[in-house]
């Protein structure tokens, strides 16, 4: 690297030759902290020499993100100039790598050449950028973020504008792609995990890190797993192991360090993940100590600088014969990333004897997770505002009761030790007359108080007349307290409107509408600006929050195959010893000899224990296994069927009966017009299982007064039923209307799917749904208003052609294959890894 | 590296956020691992102890995992039911190094003839 260089060395002061020799291996923030903290407890008891691998004195390596930021120079960087080194005779040997250590001989020997003896040696060399050893990672361009000489490479580079991709979504990923956003350059950052920074934040708060950064025009790209950088003599891009390519000018690979050693390593020192070292720091030499990012520390290795300084105190305590020992570090993180505050500490994990208090304030881009366990402050977890992390943090190492602070604490340390201990109610009670109650709306809690005297007793009242909580809701607790503290006894209480579930006080409808009306396209968007209690939802509300995005945004909607149930996961319905049965769909019911042969094939090739005729005019494989199923369904898909959609919350069936083709009582084509009414209708996601049938005559043999949606053939036309159930709770349909052709019978079927789509709670059929809103509402949609029926079809229509598909297809191809393979197989004593 | 403590069953990044895998012991119990959102790995073996269901098929969330049956819901850390529910499935120790996913030879082989 550099040609070694000596800053001013200074040989022994006198009387050196009777004083120990302390040898420092690493001139960074940990080896320079030890030594003051050393000449702090007693000056003269050693002769000191620093060797450090960078041309320069000590400086603030945290500060290295405002250098390449242009916010700081380096000399405002600067722990300690080299008066420091003079003014207490300490020799700095800067540039010049200490290579070995020789144990027996006490000696080091550096990369000059030079061997120079110790009596006690420090090793503080901190730790390495780790490199992904992908093809093209040692191409000119392509660099790490360790030290001033790497940014001094990014400035230089960003000087020439361009695009710079940072590989890596940690803090320091974070940070260089800060700096070089700031420096003019386009900066794409990539990074494998989910969610940024994901061992310090949770998965809310990193979404929102992202959307804020990428507000700021940075790209992120998340899950980006990087397989090989680009460029002949000079990097020129970077691609994924998708297939994408980005362009870059620059690439920052910040993925992560690794304690630097090797050094301790080749002496024979004991090593593990870091050096291993006692709670005085030594080594598995007596005479060897060792200090920082390098150690481990009982099995802790740590990467922060809070730990840092309490082994250095502990270190410099042994080495003045004053032992006190180090007990490890409970670490918190508080960082401002790009300017944006957060902090986190302890473990936030969550458990089921963990209890998550979530506030979330969307209008301030505020997100607050505090975990509690036993009635102790476990974790935290704060976006935006990290003012009270140094409270919890005190909170967290002390494990104090907080069972007296714990209906406040989620506010924070002045709200909690003030008069409102304990009752919500009277939390919001201590508020003063200006406090803010609805952000919305801009309401003071002086206006609400003012006009439930005024008359307003209950939730509905208080929003038409001030209109506080009348916006997103997310007030709502705090109306409901002021209205029990403003009316006392005379309050009628909460109201009955029950919330989707668990994780929100938001209902169903409220959920719709503001999906709407805010434009949120991802289920943690959703959690966030509705304040959702828990952190990634329940097994109740993420199938339902799925579906409500893929409705309201067709064309937009990223599926999450995590908030799926199983079967339309894996488009097939699990049975109940975990094998699947497979439902290839008939149009209408009608089939022919080469499908029967194809299904008969399948059967017997794939072992289904059972082939059944299902109530919807259709054959059911039962027994297939899940790693048979893209198989399966691509020999069903090569004889020209696709999924039935007997698994999901979807378009089942049309069952229909012969009608006036073979019938003698048959009055219009019935297989005809339900064949075309399922071409229509398949593929489509409901709010719950969506049945139709399609009738020739009022016989009715296909049973479409039981069905969500049926159709009735008569001499003059077709009588349109809605809402009927056959399941356990019997139902007949209601009688819609009667319309004159089938084109018309296809548009009133595609505007009442439509209505039924956007309208009905998840998991509702279309029968307690009409039960709920009246027969009459549906009938003013879908009869009387023939703009609005039309727009409702035009809809469903457009929904169709985006997400009209065949998933076995789609499966079969490729796609989610891991959904169907095991993660590896063990056979004693072997592991066997999935391709 | 296999060890005689822990066996190497390969990358994390295998397992999808609130996903789910299988790994099937031969002559023994199938285990499921899952990933919670904030990225820990978790081993249980893959029956519901309501009714054998399984457990990899559930959803993920917070902790935990709804089997897919019958919606119980079952602890990721003991194994245990939550709520009403009684019931408990063992739980396979797990750790995660360098990027790779381990889980405890002992416990994993505890069945196996």
């Amino acid at each position: 690297m550099n040609a070694p260089v000596s800053i001013d060395a200074k040989s022994n002061g006198s009387g050196g030759y009777l004083r120990e020799h302390l040898v420092v291996i690493g001139n960074g923030m940990a080896g320079c902290r030890t030594v003051e903290e050393i000449l702090s407890r007693d000056a003269d008891r050693y002769t000191i020499t620093i060797f450090g691998a960078e041309p320069r004195v000590n400086y603030d390596r945290i500060m290295l993100s405002p250098v390449l930021a242009g916010e700081k120079s380096f000399e405002e960087i600067i722990i300690n100039d080299q008066s420091w080194y003079d003014d207490n005779d300490i020799e700095l040997v800067s540039g010049d790598k200490v290579i070995a250590i020789k144990r027996e001989a006490k000696e080091i020997v550096s990369e000059s050449g030079r061997v120079t003896s110790y009596d006690r040696l420090l090793i503080a060399t901190g730790s390495d950028p780790f490199i992904i050893p992908v093809p093209g990672h040692d191409l000119p361009g392509v660099i790490t973020f360790r030290d001033l000489d790497d940014v001094d490479k990014m400035l230089s580079a960003a000087g020439k504008g361009g695009h710079a991709v940072v590989i890596g979504g940690g803090l320091l990923g974070l940070e260089a792609a800060h700096g070089l956003h700031l420096q003019g350059m386009n900066v794409t950052v990539l990074h494998l995990m989910p969610t940024l920074m994901e061992r310090q934040l949770d998965e809310a708060a990193g979404f929102l890190l992202k959307s804020e950064l990428e507000q700021r025009g940075q790209t992120i790209l998340t899950g980006a797993d990087t397989a090989e950088i680009l460029g002949d003599g000079h990097v020129t891009g970077v691609k994924l192991k998708d297939g994408t390519e980005i362009a870059a000018d620059l690439v920052v690979m910040a993925v992560g360090i690794r304690p630097a050693v090797a050094l301790a390593k080749n002496a024979d020192l004991e090593v593990e993940r870091g050096i291993v070292v006692d709670d005085h720091m030594v080594t598995s030499d007596p005479a060897i100590m060792a200090v920082g990012e390098c150690v481990q520390h009982r099995g802790a290795v740590y990467g922060l600088v809070a730990p840092l300084w309490e082994m250095c105190r502990a270190l410099a305590d042994q080495a003045t014969e004053n032992p006190s020992g180090y007990a490890g570090s409970v670490t918190s993180t508080k960082l401002k990333v790009s300017g944006i505050n957060v902090f986190s500490a302890g473990d936030f994990s969550g458990g089921e004897d963990c209890e998550d208090i979530v506030m979330r304030d969307a209008s301030r881009g505020i997100y607050k997770r505090v975990v509690v366990k036993e009635n102790k402050l476990i974790g935290a977890v704060l976006y935006g505002d990290t003012a009270d992390g140094s409270w919890y943090f005190d909170l967290l190492k002390t494990q104090e009761d907080i069972s007296d602070i714990r209906e406040a604490l989620i506010f924070g340390q002045a709200f909690a030790s003030g008069d409102a201990l304990g009752d919500p109610d009277s939390a919001v009670a201590a508020l003063s007359d200006n406090a803010e109650i609805c952000g919305c709306n801009g309401v003071s809690k002086g206006q609400v108080v003012a006009c439930i005297n005024a008359g307003a007793g209950d939730l509905d009242a208080v929003r038409a007349s001030c209109k506080a909580s009348a916006s997103c809701g997310s007030c709502t607790g705090l109306v409901e307290s002021l209205l029990a503290i403003t009316l006392g006894d005379e309050y009628g209480g909460a109201r009955a409107e029950t919330p989707m579930c668990k994780c929100t006080s938001f209902t169903h409808e409220d959920v719709r509408r503001n999906v709407v009306e805010k434009q949120l396209k991802s289920i943690p968007e959703v959690m966030q600006e509705l304040h959702w209690t828990t952190p990634d939802g329940c097994s109740s509300c993420r199938p339902a929050l799925n579906y409500y995005l893929l409705c309201a945004w067709p064309s937009e909607h990223e599926e999450d195959p995590q908030s799926r149930f199983v079967n339309e996961r894996m488009h097939a319905n699990i049975q109940k010893d975990g094998t699947y049965s497979v439902v290839p769909r008939m149009w209408g019911g009608v089939t022919t000899p080469n499908e029967l042969r194809a299904i008969a094939d399948a059967a017997d090739k794939y072992e289904a224990r059972l082939v059944k005729v299902t109530g919807g005019q259709r054959l059911d494989l039962f027994g297939i296994k899940k790693e048979d199923l893209p198989a399966i369904w691509a020999d069903l898909n090569a004889a020209g069927m696709v999924s039935g959609h007997a698994y999901g919350k979807s378009l089942r069936t049309v069952k229909t009966c012969v009608g006036s083709e073979w019938c003698r009582f048959g009055t219009q084509d019935s297989t005809g017009l339900g064949i075309k009414t399922e071409r229509m209708t398949w593929g489509s996601w409901m709010p719950h299982k969506f049945k139709i049938a399609v009738s020739g005559c009022p016989r009715n043999c296909a049973e479409a007064t039981i069905k969500d949606f049926g159709i009735i053939c008569v001499d003059s036309g077709y009588e349109l039923m809605v809402g009927g159930n056959g399941g356990i709770k019997l139902r007949g349909t209601d009688f819609l209307c009667k319309v004159e052709t089938e084109e018309e019978a296809l548009e009133y079927c595609a505007a009442f799917i439509q209505l039924y789509r956007e309208e009905a709670r998840y998991l509702d059929r279309t029968a307690p749904w009409i039960e709920r809103v009246g027969l009459e509402y549906v009938k003013s949609r879908i009869v009387e208003d023939d703009d609005g029926r039309l727009k409702l079809a035009q809809r469903f229509l457009h929904a169709q052609s985006i997400l009209q598909k065949d998933p076995w297809e789609e499966r079969a191809a490729g796609k989610d294959a891991h959904l169907h393979k095991h993660i590896a197989e063990i056979r004693p004593f072997a592991v066997v890894e999935a391709g | 590296m296999n060890d005689a403590k822990w066996i190497d069953i390969g990358p994390v990044d295998q397992l999808l956020t609130l996903g789910a895998r299988t790994l099937p012991v031969q002559g023994g119990e199938e285990i499921a691992i899952f990933r919670t959102s904030n990225g820990s790995v978790h081993a249980l073996i893959n029956k519901c102890p309501h009714k054998q269901g399984p457990l990899s098929q559930g959803i993920v969330h917070d902790t935990s995992v709804t089997c897919p049956l019958h919606n119980w819901r079952i602890s990721l850390l003991t194994g245990e039911a939550l709520g009403e529910d009684k019931g408990c499935v063992p739980v396979i120790p797990v750790k995660i190094d360098g990027g790779r996913i381990y889980i405890d030879r002992a416990a994993t082989l505890a069945g196996v003839m």
